[in-house]
């Protein structure tokens, strides 16, 4: 028997809102395919299976909103049969009641809805069937308008107006009922605020800088990408992110996660990309196995994590896994980041942009591009020569791109 | 405190000044002179100002409209009265064709500074060639101006801002409001021929309404009111040109609205609302539009007939109940 929860996917996601099912009960779920798409401050998320078994039954509905841990769907582990999901409802059936009428758990359970005691309490009020014939629902032009202002959805009220129509008191009700419909970008700014204050509370963030030529990673990179079309090219921020996932691999106490009062280094290197939204916001989902993967390879996974989350079609594992973050705010136009580090990771990396730069090579001041890599780590698990031994680190793995 | 006075009165007492003002002003129409009017607005006038400026005319609407445009041409400030509306269409001519265009046909040339004053409307058991309500008619016609004087303040305020104007003003008086009696509250001295007029505000149901029906629609107004449904009572007065503003501005507070118009429903004035209303506040809408209008007969006799033919406080209470889906 395996309860399927709503996982955290990020620090301070604490709920969900189910969006659609990707499976019906029947289906063989595997670890990492999606079995459904849930909504939180972010991005619609693709939520993935941790566990192997077929589903018995799906517990939450379709625009529920429920709390991180709340079991969504029962599987049933191979070799299982029905009894085992069944006897875990009767368990969790009507819990109140099973309490001061212990000997009244059966009749509850069949009077209670399966799941009633750890889902959401349905919103019954005003509900028609959402089944009902395709034809137009009959609602005023001002009932309309306020209903797409409060992200109301029309088909799921009934009208008290003139013929049945749904006016504009039937829409403002129901918005006052559920929870008000927050702009999603008003919630990822909520999202971002909260995890960066909770950062900047928790985390004594210690800070260097370096700065690294990038003459031959430059001219390197021209050479391999030339004989390339232009789709298959690959990007400096491809290089320089398979650099980092490397000198992670040599300073594995920068790649990890603070936890109830202790590190947990991670054992593999999920950089955090940092993505920012056209709509304004932020994501930074992983690009898994940076240290592993080839740089084409790799190039193509970075396009496809941007392409994805700004599509918000990103997965439940690549917000969960990131290990540490990398920000490239180069592009922007800054020369240097002062980064935040994402709780629970330890450590954030920053690119500014690349630039031609005077720099002294053999006692001649010379232009070359060059860029300031900094990097903001926490002293509860490093110390800066820790950090200065990465940043070295890093620059030294840069001017040999060919081994990368 | 002011002393009571009527509708008439205030009419009679809004003549007087004008003519006391401005010697070019001058009064016209069938039995205006010794009989003192039909409807006795200018009763004593013929001895106080004398034949000159209080002229009986032979029963020719045409003529003696037409009269009127001549003299507003040749720089007198004619008033024009006709004994009602179904009587003015005798005038259509020169009404429609000659008042309304001449300003246009002579490139600014000539202004016609005409007032026109009718009574309109049934209730009176007149029958059908005395009752009817073709306000709306002439609201069709640009060049024209029409008024629709609702209370005792506007009665007393709305010819001297007519009389001002350059142009052909017709001002509308229902017949069943000659004999209503009430206080100036001092407002007529400030009476506009622009705005529409708030007469009760309310924030669940616009009722756009004038002249006769301004009152039916206020008691309906109440007892809705009674019947805890708050209804705003907007006395349009201008009905030509339209303030859109005003009614627009009312329908976005209350996402309803009734139009209350004694002419018939087909190709009325209170299409004309309606059809604005959905141009211009269709989002704000909240409930079908409705028209409480005359039933599309003319005008029956019989006192029963009569009254189930026109718009009534019942009618106007039941149609705004169903809007609110409360019958």
């Amino acid at each position: 028997m395996i309860e399927f929860k709503l996982p955290s996917l990020g620090a301070d996601m604490d709920q969900g809102k189910l969006v659609e099912w990707k499976v019906k009960p029947g289906d063989a779920v595997t670890k990492g395919s999606i079995v459904a798409v849930v909504d939180t401050s972010k991005s619609a998320i693709d939520v993935e299976s941790w566990h192997e078994g077929t589903v018995y039954e799906l517990v939450t509905q379709p625009d529920e909103t429920i709390p991180v841990g709340t079991v969504m769907a029962l599987l049933l582990e191979a070799g299982e049969t029905p009894e085992a999901a069944e006897a875990w409802k009767r368990a969790h059936a009507a819990p109140a009641t099973a309490a001061t009428e212990s000997m009244a758990a059966p009749a509850a359970a069949v009077t209670s809805p399966p799941g009633a005691s750890v889902t959401a309490e349905p919103d019954t009020r005003a509900r028609v069937s959402p089944a009902a014939a395709p034809v137009r629902t009959r609602a005023t032009p001002a009932a309309r308008k306020r209903a797409a202002e409060l992200r109301v959805d029309l088909a799921s009220l009934a009208g008290s107006g003139p013929d049945g129509a749904i006016t504009i008191e039937d829409v403002e009700k129901c918005s006052q009922a559920a929870p008000a419909p927050v702009n999603r970008m008003t919630k990822m700014r909520k999202t971002i605020g909260a995890a960066m204050a909770r950062s900047k509370r928790e985390i004594p963030h210690y800070y260097l800088a370096s700065d690294i030529p990038l003459a031959r990673a430059t001219e390197w990179l021209a050479s391999y990408n030339a004989q390339r079309n232009v789709t298959e090219r690959v990007l400096m921020a491809a290089l320089l992110l398979k650099a980092v996932a490397i000198a992670l691999k040599h300073h594995p106490n920068l790649n990890g996660f603070y936890r109830d009062g202790h590190f947990q280094p991670a054992s593999a290197v999920h950089p955090g990309v940092a993505i920012s939204l056209r709509q304004g916001g932020l994501i930074a989902p992983a690009l898994h196995d940076c240290d592993s993967r080839g740089l084409d390879d790799l190039m193509r996974g970075l396009a496809d994590l941007v392409r994805r989350a700004r599509a918000f079609t990103l997965r439940s594992s690549e917000f969960s896994d990131p290990t540490i973050t990398v920000t490239n705010l180069g592009d922007g136009g800054a020369d240097l980041v002062h980064g935040v580090i994402y709780p629970p990771q330890v450590a954030i990396l920053g690119f500014g942009g690349i630039r031609e730069r005077p720099w002294i090579v053999d006692g001649v001041v010379r232009a070359q591009p060059m860029v300031t890599a900094t990097l903001a780590a926490d002293h509860r698990v490093t110390d800066g020569h820790t950090g200065a031994l990465f940043l070295a680190d890093l620059s030294r793995l840069l001017q040999t791109p060919e081994n990368l | 405190m002011n002393a009571k006075t009527t509708y008439r009165e205030a009419l009679r007492e809004a003549h007087r000044d004008a003519l006391l003002a401005d010697p070019r002003v001058f009064l016209m129409g069938e039995d205006v002179g010794k009989y003192g009017g039909s409807y006795a607005v200018s009763k004593g006038f013929f001895e106080e100002f004398g034949a000159d400026r209080i002229r009986d005319t032979p029963l020719s609407e045409l003529a003696f409209v037409g009269a009127g445009i001549g003299a507003a041409l040749g720089g007198m400030r004619p008033i024009v009265e006709v004994m009602t509306v179904n009587f003015s269409l005798l005038a259509l001519d020169q009404i429609v064709n000659n008042a309304a265009t001449l300003r246009h046909m002579s490139g600014g040339q000539f202004s016609i500074p005409l007032v026109i004053r009718m009574t309109t409307g049934a209730g009176r058991q007149l029958a059908a060639q005395h009752s009817h309500s073709f306000e709306g008619w002439y609201a069709h016609v640009p060049g024209l101006k029409v008024l629709a004087p609702a209370t005792l303040d506007d009665a007393r305020g709305m010819l001297a801002p007519a009389l001002a104007d350059p142009d052909p003003v017709l001002i509308f008086e229902h017949a069943l409001l000659y004999n209503m009696e009430g206080e100036l509250t001092g407002y007529w001295k400030h009476a506009d021929i622009r705005k529409a007029s708030v007469r009760r505000a309310g924030t669940q149901v616009s009722l756009i309404t004038y002249g006769g029906s301004l009152w039916k629609t206020l008691d309906a107004a109440q007892e809705l009111a009674a019947q805890g449904i708050d209804a705003e009572v907007i006395d349009l007065r201008v009905l030509r040109p339209l303030d859109t503003e005003t009614i627009l501005s009312s329908v976005s507070k209350t996402h309803r609205a009734v139009v209350i118009d004694e002419g018939w429903k087909t190709g009325s004035l209170a299409a004309e609302i309606c059809t604005c209303i959905a141009e211009e506040g269709f989002y704000d809408l909240d409930a079908p539009l409705a028209r409480v209008c005359t039933e599309e007969v003319p005008i029956p006799y019989p006192k029963h007939l009569e009254d189930a033919a026109l718009p009534q406080t019942p009618k106007i209470v039941a149609t705004v109940k169903r809007m609110l889906g409360q019958s």
